[in-house]
């Protein structure tokens, strides 16, 4: 093979493989706007607390209950952190958006920014700012698979894989289900949908729930890959701000695709220059809010 | 006393004040009807009819004086239990036909609320029009697709109680008249419907009863045999 085309590919997979967790993120930021409405700020700080209560559940459980050799390990946690994540974002919904619905979204904003530093704070204070490498990686996703083109780690290719089943199913679910059509009705016109007999604030509620449940997910999915440290979320939350942006506003496939493809175009531009792939997606950011400011997948006006 | 005694009161409307935020809308509604019957709202645009409809549902700010259904006191429910418990099927003004969502996306989407709704392909066999369109966004709809899809949407889901917001407005004569036979039909079934119409021509064979509204209150009640003798009344009150 040409050096050229497996360097692309290589670097490409490894852009694949950012592209992912924009993907994820993006993604329930996406599902939480389409209905609520709410710019959910908080949604880098959820995804870092996916990450730490698998760190938690791994290295601190155990010794919290006295048991030292208690370790619940990377798949126990790949389902319940994102259920523990998405029951806390149940709770932020119904305790403290609900209220402000009435409101300019602005203040729900402010509310999740405030939640993400109370959230960071927190970490911070109780963990190293600096991270922690994640101690729980299973034995049977250690070490790399041939991909003809480079040698890939069995761990990031089944990160690929597993996210892009997510991303289906979540579209699946919300385009082609009734449970999805109730969600996309909700999202026009929730008064008609309540009056139609459809317990609304209970969806908005577990809609809520799966969105930054969504966010825990890929904080689970990161911990192996990157050190789990408090900041990590807000690392990631301005790139996918960018991504939803570049995307458009509510639209669940163009989250998805715009998601991956960036993670793509990220890796490839390091191929040709380096020092661009940080700031590429910021560069087609402002080409795409001066061309299509609604993004390539929004909704014009 | 007319039929209304001798037939079980289904919906009973008592004094039934509306508020959307500040502004007060309806003043003190009263009305009735029974078992199988049709009555028909009149009035002129902002009189409050479609409020009444929508204070029922629950969809208004606030809301008090009593709406009992079956016996029922409904005013204090919330409004997702509105439809189930009363098994009201409603079909808003303008039709509210969601625009992300197709034809049977759009049909299946109230949930059941009882027993006797009528199947997919009895809809579509009485709405032959729709069956031609199933997949199609609801947004590609004709104004007389959507609106027979608002209908046909209510009639799968049990109810049993209709309350049908403007039905004919800005459709075709021909339509209209399709309509017209819909409603009828379903009278014949026993539904019980509560009709706010502009088009009193389409209104009046169908109706047992007419309630003109003004100012969010009912300001005559007009039995169906009297209407001929109260032409010029009714002339008067929805003149423009």
């Amino acid at each position: 093979m040409d050096p050229m085309i497996r360097l692309i590919l290589a670097q490409g997979m490894l852009g694949l493989n950012n592209g992912v967790f924009y993907a994820m993120l993006s993604l329930g930021l996406a599902v939480i706007f389409g209905l609520l409405n709410v710019v959910n700020f908080a949604h880098g700080a959820l995804y870092m607390l996916g990450a730490f209560l698998a760190l938690i559940m791994y290295s601190y459980v155990g010794q919290w209950i006295g048991m030292a050799d208690l370790h619940i390990g990377f798949w126990p946690a790949l389902i319940l952190a994102p259920i523990l994540v998405a029951c806390f974002g149940m709770l932020i919904e119904r305790f403290l958006l609900r209220r402000l619905y009435k409101l300019d979204p602005i203040y729900s904003l402010l509310l999740t920014f405030g939640i993400t530093l109370v959230l960071q704070g927190l970490f911070i204070n109780f963990f190293n700012a600096s991270g922690t490498p994640y101690p729980g990686m299973p034995e049977s996703m250690k070490g790399v698979t041939n991909l003809g083109f480079m040698m890939f780690p069995k761990y990031r290719l089944f990160v690929i894989v597993f996210s892009i089943v997510v991303c289906f199913v979540t579209w699946f679910v919300i385009e082609r289900t009734r449970i999805g059509a109730r969600l996309r009705a909700g999202t026009e016109n929730p008064e008609l949908v309540k009056a139609f007999g459809i317990n609304v604030p209970l969806m908005v509620m577990l809609t809520f729930g799966f969105g930054t449940g969504l966010a825990g997910l890929a904080g689970v999915l990161a911990a192996p890959i990157y050190s789990v440290s408090p900041l990590m979320g807000a690392n990631l939350i301005i790139v996918i701000f960018a991504v939803v942006v570049i995307g458009g506003m509510g639209s669940i496939a163009g989250a998805v695709i715009t998601g991956f493809s960036l993670g793509l175009i990220e890796g490839v531009t390091k191929v040709f220059y380096a020092p661009a792939a940080n700031t590429v997606i910021f560069l087609l950011m402002v080409i795409v809010l001066l061309v299509r400011p609604s993004g390539l997948f929004g909704r014009q006006g | 006393m007319s039929t209304e005694t001798m037939i079980k009161p289904m919906l009973k409307i008592e004094n039934l004040h509306a508020w959307y935020g500040e502004s007060h809308v309806l003043h003190g509604i009263n009305l009735e009807l029974g078992e199988g019957q049709l009555i028909t709202l009149l009035g002129r645009n902002g009189a409050g009819r479609s409020t009444t409809l929508r204070s029922i549902m629950g969809m208004v700010d606030r809301r008090e004086g009593s709406i009992k259904i079956n016996g029922e006191e409904f005013l204090t429910k919330p409004t997702h239990k509105i439809s189930p418990d009363a098994r009201i099927g409603y079909c808003p003004e303008e039709r509210g036909i969601f625009a992300s969502l197709n034809v049977e996306e759009n049909l299946m989407l109230p949930p059941s609320v009882g027993e006797g709704g009528m199947s997919v392909e009895e809809l579509f066999e009485m709405f032959p029009n729709l069956a031609n369109v199933r997949k199609r966004m609801g947004t590609r709809l004709s104004g007389g697709e959507q609106q027979m899809l608002a209908i046909a949407r209510i009639l799968r889901t049990g109810s049993r109680l209709l309350l049908l917001d403007e039905i004919t407005e800005g459709l075709a004569p021909v339509i209209v008249k399709t309509l017209g036979r819909v409603i009828r039909d379903l009278k014949s079934r026993g539904y019980t419907i509560v009709l706010v119409e502009q088009n009193f021509r389409f209104a009046a064979p169908l109706a047992d009863r007419h309630y003109v509204i003004e100012h969010g209150e009912v300001i005559d009640v007009i039995e169906a045999d009297q209407v001929e003798a109260s032409m010029d009344r009714l002339n008067h009150y929805l003149s423009v």
